[in-house]
């Protein structure tokens, strides 16, 4: 087993498309849950919308991509909205269980019979990243960047390039928004809405604000996947998403501008190690009692394992602020 | 300050104020800033607020008393839109303002604390203060981005903010993070905070409750020097010293009703109010108690 060989691959997970992509979203989350305070179970609903955004517009109507994305972005509005309307004037918990039905709902529509026509179903949507390519100009799509097993594609570097821009350029727009004064009501909703509402701020259409922008984000990263993976298909935008999205947000540290980005590039240069880890002992023997499959399994229970040590340890998460968290809440 | 001019503050000024308003249930005053009709609220069978006529008079101090259980965090609720009435109608300022929110209520002009102190804790105590300032550019989603406008409103605030916090003894803590205050601080904080929105009409739920008695006459200074700024103060107390002390005008609340209103002598001897606050098993003897504690 050659260690080195594990740690370079988990490395380039640690910067690659999907972390670039998931930090994204958790950026989105981060808007939600780390300011707001709203509790987002659906984040994978918003990445779903904007994915087929993109794929809808793209396989079915062949439109620009551009027109994709917008679209996306469109859906996810009304995403936001639909969920807000109702649940934002109530207390938190309604949005929680709102949004993590709605995702999940919004997965078994777009995989549905009825929706066959535009979605194409449980067999999704493919050729989605050609025009993609054609904007490239500025890597080798033959080239290979790097060194050694540290290295991308030229196809690769340019959506890395477009992904980690995004991630940056929303990172930057939630710190000038953050460090503003409607940062400030907002972080004082996610404190304490009646307090912000005694004086005299309309907690409601900032939760609303919040809500359509982290959405937005996380739209954009559905888009982005699409893109990267070329093809889509629903099953791909299950719960477990969502789930992943809160353990870089809270391996990072919610509340925190880079604590979504910090947290991303742990967790898939975690996920990597595990998984070539696994995979090294199995090949050397030591793991006769499990098959190929199972090491996805273990791979998952090392994810719990990882949020449970993070709890106990280091509440605030990686760079998470210490003096924030031990004040006493109540 | 002489003894004289005490007495002068206190109860001959006192008549003044109030322009000879009759000392019963539900009267008129000359200049009411808050007038209350028939506003009811009841939680399944329980009839917490049930006030016929309610005024309050501009730029006085009016006590809200009443037994535990009376209504008087409920009625603050209702009238500041933070909880929704079964009946009723209210106006501030001339202007009907029921069935409005919150947020609109505040920015009306009629600004509330809670009973249950709720800073923000996780925030400093000068950023508490400065979600108090009213009017802020870059409190719109768009005007976050024009730092240079919102810069110079900022620094204005900031201003204003430290003054207040001076005068509350809490400037020291100012980057703090409210959390990490006492529960008297936090009381403060509360008030600082509301009086940073600038309001009209003030309404404190039991601001003196857990502050320490030193504080407490520091308090009731900047009370009554808000009344001759010309705001009007209503609020909710039980400690009996404090409330006769600085009243213009005092209702009383049983059981949701206004049982009985006056001037600090004419609640003193009004049986009924004696005999509401001993119907009520554990305040006990509240009122005629007040002052061996
Ligand atoms: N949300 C609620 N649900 C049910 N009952 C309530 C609710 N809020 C208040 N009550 C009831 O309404 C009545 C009035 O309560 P309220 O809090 O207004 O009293 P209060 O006069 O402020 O008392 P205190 O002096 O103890 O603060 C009480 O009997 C209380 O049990
Ligand atoms: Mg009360």
């Amino acid at each position: 087993m050659d260690i080195f060989l594990i740690l370079a691959e988990s490395a380039r997970s640690a910067v690659g498309p999907v972390a670039a992509i998931y930090a994204l979203a958790a950026i989105g989350l981060n808007m939600h849950f780390g300011y707001t305070g709203l509790l987002n179970f659906g984040q994978v609903g918003f990445m779903l919308v904007g994915a087929y955004g993109v794929g809808i517009s793209v396989a079915v109507f062949e439109l620009p991509l551009l027109v994709g994305f917008l679209v996306g972005l469109a859906c996810a509005v009304v995403l936001a909205l639909l969920l807000g309307i109702p649940t934002l004037r109530l207390r938190a918990d309604y949005l929680a269980i709102t949004t993590i039905a709605a995702a999940e709902v919004l997965r078994l529509v777009y995989r549905a019979g009825f929706a066959e026509p535009l979605t194409k179903g449980v067999y999704g949507l493919q050729n989605l990243s050609g025009e993609f390519r054609t904007w490239n100009v500025f890597f080798d799509p033959g080239e290979r960047y790097g060194f050694g097993a540290f290295s991308f594609s030229g196809n690769h570097m340019w959506l890395m390039a477009v992904t980690w821009g995004l991630v940056a350029l929303t990172a930057l727009l939630t710190w000038l928004l953050i460090h503003s004064p409607w940062g400030r009501v907002v972080r004082g909703i996610r404190e304490d809405e009646e307090a912000v509402r005694s004086l005299g701020k309309n907690a409601f259409a900032y939760k609303m604000q919040a809500l359509v922008l982290g959405g937005l984000i996380g739209a954009l990263a559905g888009s982005m996947m699409a893109v990267h993976q070329g093809a889509i298909q629903p099953d791909q935008f299950k719960p477990q998403v969502t789930f992943f999205l809160w353990v870089i947000l809270l391996l990072g540290g919610a509340g925190r501008v880079l604590g979504p980005i910090v947290g991303s590039m742990a967790f898939w240069f975690l996920m990597s190690f595990t998984d070539g880890f696994l995979r090294g002992l199995g090949r050397e023997g030591y793991l006769p009692f499990l098959s190929g499959p199972d090491y996805g399994a273990i791979q998952l229970a090392f994810v719990g394992v990882m949020l449970v040590l993070l709890i106990v340890f280091r509440p605030q998460g990686l760079i998470g602020d210490r003096k924030e968290m031990l004040v006493n809440v109540k | 300050m002489s003894s004289d001019e005490m007495d002068a503050s206190g109860a001959g000024a006192v008549v003044d104020r109030m322009a000879g308003a009759v000392p019963e249930p539900g009267s008129a005053k000359s200049d009411p800033i808050l007038v209350a009709d028939g506003v009811r609220r009841s939680f399944g069978g329980l009839t917490a607020v049930d006030v016929g006529h309610l005024e309050v008079q501009r730029g006085t101090i009016t006590a809200l008393i009443g037994p535990n259980g009376a209504g008087k965090s409920t009625l603050f609720n209702l009238l500041t839109g933070f909880d929704r009435v079964d009946g009723g109608r209210w106006s501030f300022e001339g202007r009907s303002v029921n069935g409005r929110p919150g947020h609109r209520v505040a920015r009306a002009g009629m600004v509330r604390t809670f009973q249950l102190t709720k800073a923000l804790t996780r925030m400093t105590v000068l950023d508490n203060m400065l979600l108090g300032a009213q009017g802020q550019v870059g409190e719109r989603m768009a005007g976050a981005f024009l730092r240079p406008v919102w810069g110079r409103q900022e620094k204005a605030n900031t201003v204003r903010a430290m003054e207040l916090l001076e005068r509350f003894k809490l400037v020291d803590k100012r980057q703090d993070m409210a959390g990490s205050l006492s529960g008297g601080q936090r009381k403060l904080l509360e008030m600082a905070r509301a009086l940073m929105t600038d309001p009209s009409m003030i309404m404190l739920d039991e601001p003196m409750a857990g502050v320490n008695p030193a504080l407490v006459q520091s308090l009731l200074h900047h009370i009554t020097s808000l009344r001759d700024e010309g705001k009007t103060v209503l609020f909710v107390e039980h400690d009996m010293d404090v409330i006769m002390g600085i009243s213009d005008w005092i209702v009383v609340l049983a059981q949701g009703q206004v049982i009985a209103e006056g001037s600090p002598s004419d609640i003193r001897s009004n049986q009924q109010v004696i005999d509401a606050y001993l119907g009520v098993q554990e305040v006990g003897d509240e009122v005629r108690g007040s002052g061996d504690e």
